[in-house]
């Protein structure tokens, strides 16, 4: 019950494609993160999955049927918007029933899954207020209560924490990655936050400009980026891309190496450079060296070692961490 | 800015634009209440005698009195509901992509533009004419006989001409309440399983319920004095049939030259008015909250 499968799914607007041609495998019970820069139609996609936008081609599979002709309210999916989309003028108890209400379950059914789905969420005092009197993370739990109240095949969220403050978003990322284990449904989460897509996700799709550039692990596309986009997009600070000699030394066009893959001491071992910014975090320190013929790398050290603006330091990449990339920006391995 | 200094010329700088208002809201006011309690008829001129409130006395007991108010309110209930109801199924036909969009929306809105007596004309004469109308030519297309619209339904017809005239109004106000809609809220509800119907009723009218009121709101206020429409095609007539309050205290004043009589019945209408609206913001205006 909830798996997903695309095969080949495309949308294009006249000549022009939007999505182009996505082929991906969705485990029941698993969280999937779509990631990727704001435009690279991860959205859309969804919204695809979801039934809000028509297929231009391929084929979207629920639990083994094709569903490209299927009314999104038949899919038996549920979705939570970026805005939560909640109904204005009805009380967090009727926007919650109201999916029940239009299937035309018995009120006495109904009031138990609402006050059971409350309860899940915390909202048991606040079902007869209206959506205007509660607080942003209030909102986004009713959004959730009315997507988990239908027992959908597979939630849908678009960019459902953008709207929350950092310490809220946090919170809510928790709160959520626990509520799907616990019901053990499976979801499809869109965000432009990689670190959300760390945290959260069992398997991570990441898309740029309409295709899917890799899918797996969260630690898979850490360790093991196919090319140089996922290379640059996963991971914060940036990977660091050196051309030129040095990466045709190791036998690459582009070499990539991680700030925390790069050993930073100050016996000027390794490629020596000068500290142009160094950005105290506290158990980190994030320095931007400027170095002769390399460009200015970020390296990462501990936040105790004492270095300042000027310094001269020596920076050591790991060997074994290394990433080589070749001219058409595929991983050489 | 809330210093003293600025308060004071503020207050200073408007004094004379509130003491002009007040002035020429005052004595025509006060001179109202004045003629309402005087036999003052122009065919007498001069004749004038103090009559305390018997103006008031024979303007309610005048059979006509009862009947106007009766014509006032079922002309501005029925108008409001026409142009409510039918306000609300042009307005989600606009809110429709279509070719033409700008066109039609203009062409739509016209009839407001167009000046009552005007208007009145045109459909007295071109429309509802029983001989050369056009929907007389209708009927004649179908071996019908032709409806004399202001013989037989007088009221109606002033009703159908009124509704034409704020059609538009109503259609507008709700075609851009219509368009501040939610596309994602509409989209959670196809989720949910609810098909156009039930989205209309649950989101859309809901919606919708505070620009209506503003509508209701606007148009009554209008509407209780109607008059141009009705002066122009039935005179008031036939009998009393069309005769609302403001064509009354016209024909009170005008017709019968009846100075205090006509100011009695002036009074009167505010306080109906007052009555109505007061009904209506208890009714309505709860929506208008916040």
């Amino acid at each position: 019950m909830g798996s997903i499968t695309l095969k080949g799914v495309r949308k294009s607007f006249g000549a022009h494609d939007i999505i182009k041609g996505a082929d991906l495998e969705i485990k029941d019970g698993s969280f999937v993160v779509f990631v990727g820069p704001s435009g690279c139609g991860k959205t859309t996609l969804l919204r695809m999955i979801a039934g809000l936008e028509d297929v231009s081609g391929g084929a979207i599979m629920i639990d083994g049927a094709n569903v490209v002709d299927v009314p999104p309210a038949k899919r038996g999916l549920s979705m939570v918007f970026q805005s939560y989309a909640l109904y204005p003028h009805m009380s967090v108890r009727g926007n919650i029933a109201f999916g029940l209400k239009m299937a035309g379950l018995p009120k006495a059914e109904i009031d138990k899954k609402v006050e059971d789905a409350a309860a899940i969420l915390n909202l048991t005092n606040y079902l007869e207020r209206k959506p205007r009197e509660l607080s942003g993370g209030q909102r986004q739990r009713v959004a959730i209560g009315r997507a988990i109240v239908r027992e959908p095949k597979a939630f849908l969220f678009d960019e459902p924490l953008s709207n929350l403050d950092a310490a809220l978003r946090v919170q809510m990322r928790l709160e959520l990655t626990r509520l799907q284990r616990q019901l053990g449904t499976t979801a499809i989460y869109v965000t432009h936050d990689q670190v959300e897509a760390m945290t959260m996700a069992d398997q991570i799709v990441v898309l740029s400009a309409g295709k899917i550039e890799q899918s797996g692990s969260p630690l898979d596309l850490y360790e093991r980026p196919d090319n140089l986009f996922v290379a640059g997009f996963i991971g914060s600070p940036k990977m660091n891309f050196i051309t030129g000699r040095l990466a045709e030394e190791k036998g690459a066009k582009t070499i990539g190496i991680r700030p925390e893959h790069l050993g930073v001491n100050k016996q000027s071992q390794g490629w020596v450079g000068k500290v142009a910014v160094a950005e105290h975090l506290g158990a980190d320190t994030f320095l931007y060296v400027d170095v002769p013929e390399i460009g200015t790398p970020t390296a990462r050290c501990s936040g105790e070692m004492a270095v300042k603006v000027g310094d001269s330091v020596g920076l050591v990449p790991d060997e074994t961490r290394l990433h080589r990339f070749d001219g058409d920006g595929k991983a050489i391995r | 800015m809330a210093t003293q200094q600025t308060k004071t010329i503020g207050r200073l700088l408007l004094s004379p634009a509130v003491a002009l208002l007040l002035f020429w809201m005052i004595v025509p006011l006060a001179m109202t209440i004045y003629f309402s309690t005087l036999n003052y008829n122009l065919l007498n001129p001069g004749m004038e005698t103090f009559v305390w409130f018997e103006n008031f006395t024979y303007f309610v007991t005048d059979p006509a009195f009862m009947a106007s108010v009766q014509n006032t309110l079922v002309l501005v209930g029925s108008v409001l509901a026409i142009t409510i109801i039918l306000g609300v199924a042009v307005a989600l036909l606009l809110d429709q992509d279509m070719f033409g969009q700008g066109f039609v929306r203009i062409m739509v809105i016209a009839p407001f533009f167009v000046m009552p007596t005007v208007s009145a004309l045109v459909w007295k004469n071109l429309l509802m004419h029983p001989v050369s109308g056009l929907f007389a030519w209708i009927a004649g297309i179908f071996g019908v006989t032709p409806i004399d619209w202001f013989t037989d339904m007088p009221l109606f017809s002033i009703i159908l001409i009124v509704s034409w005239q704020w059609l538009p109004f109503a259609a507008l106000i709700l075609l851009t309440a219509l368009q501040s809609l939610d596309e994602e809220q509409k989209e959670a509800a196809v989720m949910d399983g609810a098909g156009p119907v039930s989205i209309f009723f649950y989101i859309t009218l809901p919606h919708l319920a505070r620009p209506i009121t503003v509508v209701i709101l606007i148009e009554t206020i209008f509407l209780l004095t109607v008059f141009a429409e009705i002066f122009v095609t039935t005179g008031g007539g036939p009998g009393t049939q069309t005769t609302n309050l403001a064509f009354l205290i016209y024909s009170k004043a005008l017709l019968q030259y009846d100075v205090g009589g006509a100011s009695a019945g002036g009074l009167i209408a505010v306080v109906i008015a007052n009555i109505v609206a007061f009904f209506l913001v208890r009714i309505v205006g709860r929506n208008l909250e916040a």
